[in-house]
């Protein structure tokens, strides 16, 4: 319970890192949940992230998970709205005025600008996912698999995600 | 209540454009959570044309695409982000919250119960094993994305140079993402400053 105030503080200020999806948020998570607070360790962050990326809706919702470890029940729900309320009232408020913003020429000078930023800040998210999950010729040759098939085929991503669920069993499980 | 074209005495609120589609809050709520439900394997997007463009006509092609490039250009996710934007559009705040709330339920409810399996069992070797699996797999996954990202949205080699260094302050400087992003996005955003006489080479 006493985690509660540490747990909105955390995932409201992640919130607003947010830029071009939750991932780029990653790194900064790692730091504050594992370093900072100590919720979880990088590996358990790894697994939950990773786990979610077969989890249908918004793919940042291991949060839940964070915060149910940390505060329960009220940390879970607590969790999500520190992590969507701030992002959300912000898309509120420029949806509400955007028609007004078109003549505005800074909003295309942010368009084109963030949109770099934000493949930058989604790498660097990944690669700091990388440093916990791949390990070993094996974890990476997983990895260029996944990446190559979904560069050349329209597959559902959570399907492969399960297929080396089973792959990473059979492979890395006790014999 | 399905009349295209509401009496403005039913109105839901004054945010609203004229034209909208009626469409009740619990009408909004459920459509968002059955996305929110099905939408296995990322890729909203697809699932959110289906719904409120191709299935429920809330929205046509042309209004999808300016919501989604709000969504896209703001932070947060943009699922959540189109859910409060479809939600607002069409029936103001409570729209909106019921939208958001839709959207991330299921997904939200199903991490819940995971995340307690995981505390209990993910320490077996044959979890372990498993999730070392989905974690690898989960970097292919996120590399994909932004490869395509990447195609789609850099045209300009200066974009390349921006992109290498927000991943250089973040992982080799070890930089805060807040500062990296302040830091990168303003030059960016410096860099793509309005110029004169280019004003009118923007339609609308």
């Amino acid at each position: 319970m006493k985690q509660i105030p540490a747990l909105i503080r955390v995932f409201a200020y992640l919130s607003l890192l947010t830029v071009g999806g939750g991932m780029a948020a990653f790194p900064e998570m790692k730091v504050l949940t594992v370093d900072v607070h100590r919720w979880l360790t990088f590996h358990q962050l790894v697994h939950l992230y990773s786990v979610g990326q077969m989890a249908p809706g918004p793919n940042m919702m291991m949060i839940v998970s964070i915060g149910e470890w940390a505060g329960g029940i009220l940390g879970a729900i607590l969790v999500v709205i520190a992590f969507f309320g701030p992002t959300s009232l912000l898309t509120l408020i420029v949806g509400r005025l955007w028609s007004r913003l078109t003549k505005w020429p800074w909003r295309d000078s942010i368009q084109k600008g963030l949109a770099p930023v934000s493949i930058g800040l989604l790498l660097a998210g990944c690669f700091t996912l990388a440093k916990g999950a791949v390990s070993g010729l094996e974890t990476a040759t997983i990895a260029v698999v996944v990446l190559l098939v979904l560069l050349q085929y329209k597959v559902n991503p959570a399907l492969l995600v399960l297929a080396a669920a089973i792959i990473g069993a059979l492979s890395f499980g006790p014999k | 209540m399905s009349e295209p074209s509401a009496p403005s005495s039913t109105r839901p609120s004054p945010a609203i454009n004229p034209g909208v589609p009626l469409a009740t809050v619990s009408q909004i709520f459920l459509e968002f959570l059955l996305i929110g439900a099905t939408s296995f394997g990322g890729g909203v997007v697809a699932y959110l044309r289906n719904g409120l463009v191709a299935k429920r006509a809330w929205l046509d092609d042309k209004a999808f695409v300016e919501l989604l490039s709000i969504s896209q250009s703001l932070p947060g996710l943009n699922s959540t982000n189109m859910a409060i934007l479809v939600g607002d559009r069409l029936r103001g705040l409570s729209g909106a919250l019921a939208g958001i709330a839709g959207m991330c339920l299921p997904g939200g409810l199903l991490m819940f119960v995971v995340g307690i399996l995981y505390h209990e069992h993910g320490d077996r070797p044959l979890a372990t094993a498993a999730l070392k699996g989905v974690a690898a797999a989960a970097v292919g996954l996120v590399l994909a994305t932004a490869v395509q990202l990447g195609k789609r949205s850099l045209e300009h080699s200066s974009d390349v140079v921006f992109v290498a260094l927000t991943i250089v302050g973040v992982n080799r400087l070890h930089q805060s993402v807040l500062t990296v992003l302040v830091v990168v996005g303003l030059i960016a955003i410096l860099w793509y400053r309005p110029r004169k006489g280019q004003e009118r080479s923007h339609p609308q």
